[in-house]
């Protein structure tokens, strides 16, 4: 099963990867190319943003019926699994192309602090899902109070 | 045909030809097939709003052309795939009934249809004795 690790400074990968990352931006910038793929061979890919109330996952699921995902969120650990069947056509055509993937996906990604698992919600927009995680109270940004001697 | 797995690979568009805008361009990955009537394209557009989706007919040249607005609120912490309009074409024969093409786009997949001409349906051709 793919696991992954988001942003998680403590992490050695995290850290051969932000190496690995400024190696091929020194390459790069160097040979007038612009590398923008990520190479991973899991399905789908996500990405992940933040704010101070929540965090949001995303991954682009075109034509993946909301019943055929299950999302799961344990502790910070959030599951996402599910199925893109395609529309089925008549035996009878002739295929020019066939480019678009279907099958089973699974994925498993660490998210870098606790979240409030009750509250978490998923939408499905225009084939984009976005999971939104609303941070536990202890993850949430304080502000400190400066007192004046 | 087999059925193809699930792949996560955006194609980028490479082309000496330059974008005024600026950002990545994909090729979205379709499907054709053909029947004897028609011939239905079906590409996958995630995050495409039906008013930024450009299909264009050209002599023969069939053009999708697709812009993607990015809405999500935060700032990016974990990126795995990048996010870039969509723009691809194809050539399309003669044999289309260019008057009678329909698209539709859902869920973030387009499905174009387009006819064949009353003159390319096949026909079976009786043999009088």
């Amino acid at each position: 099963m793919a696991y992954t690790t988001i942003f998680r400074p403590t992490n050695r990968l995290y850290q051969y990867d932000l190496l690995q990352n400024e190696m091929n931006r020194l390459f790069d910038n160097f040979f007038g190319t612009q590398r923008r793929t990520t190479g991973s061979n899991v399905f789908p890919s996500l990405n992940a943003y933040q704010d101070a109330e929540n965090l949001y996952v995303t991954a682009e699921l075109p034509g993946i019926d909301v019943s055929d995902i299950e999302i799961n969120v344990e502790g910070d650990t959030l599951h996402i699994k599910g199925e893109r069947k395609l529309t089925n056509t008549d035996k009878d055509v002739r295929y020019h192309r066939q480019e678009r993937g279907s099958g089973q996906f699974s994925r498993t990604i660490h998210l870098p602090f606790p979240v409030n698992s009750e509250t978490v919600t998923a939408e499905m927009k225009l084939g984009v899902l976005t999971i939104s995680l609303p941070k536990a109270d202890e993850a949430k940004p304080r502000k400190i109070n400066i007192k004046t001697a | 045909m087999a059925e193809k797995e699930l792949t996560v690979d955006k194609k980028e568009v490479t082309n000496s030809q330059e974008y005024t805008r600026e950002g990545p361009v994909f090729n979205p990955d379709v499907d054709i097939y053909e029947t004897d009537s028609e011939l239905v394209l079906i590409a996958d557009l995630p995050g495409v709003l039906k008013e930024n989706l450009d299909i264009d007919l050209n002599e023969n040249t069939l053009t999708i052309n697709a812009h993607v607005t990015q809405t999500q609120k935060g700032t990016i912490v974990y990126k795995e795939y990048d996010i870039g309009d969509y723009k691809r074409s194809f050539t399309i024969s003669n044999v289309i009934d260019q008057s009678k093409i329909q698209a539709e786009l859902k869920n973030g997949i387009l499905r174009v249809v387009l006819p064949k001409a009353e003159a390319a349906m096949p026909r079976k051709i009786e043999i009088k004795t």
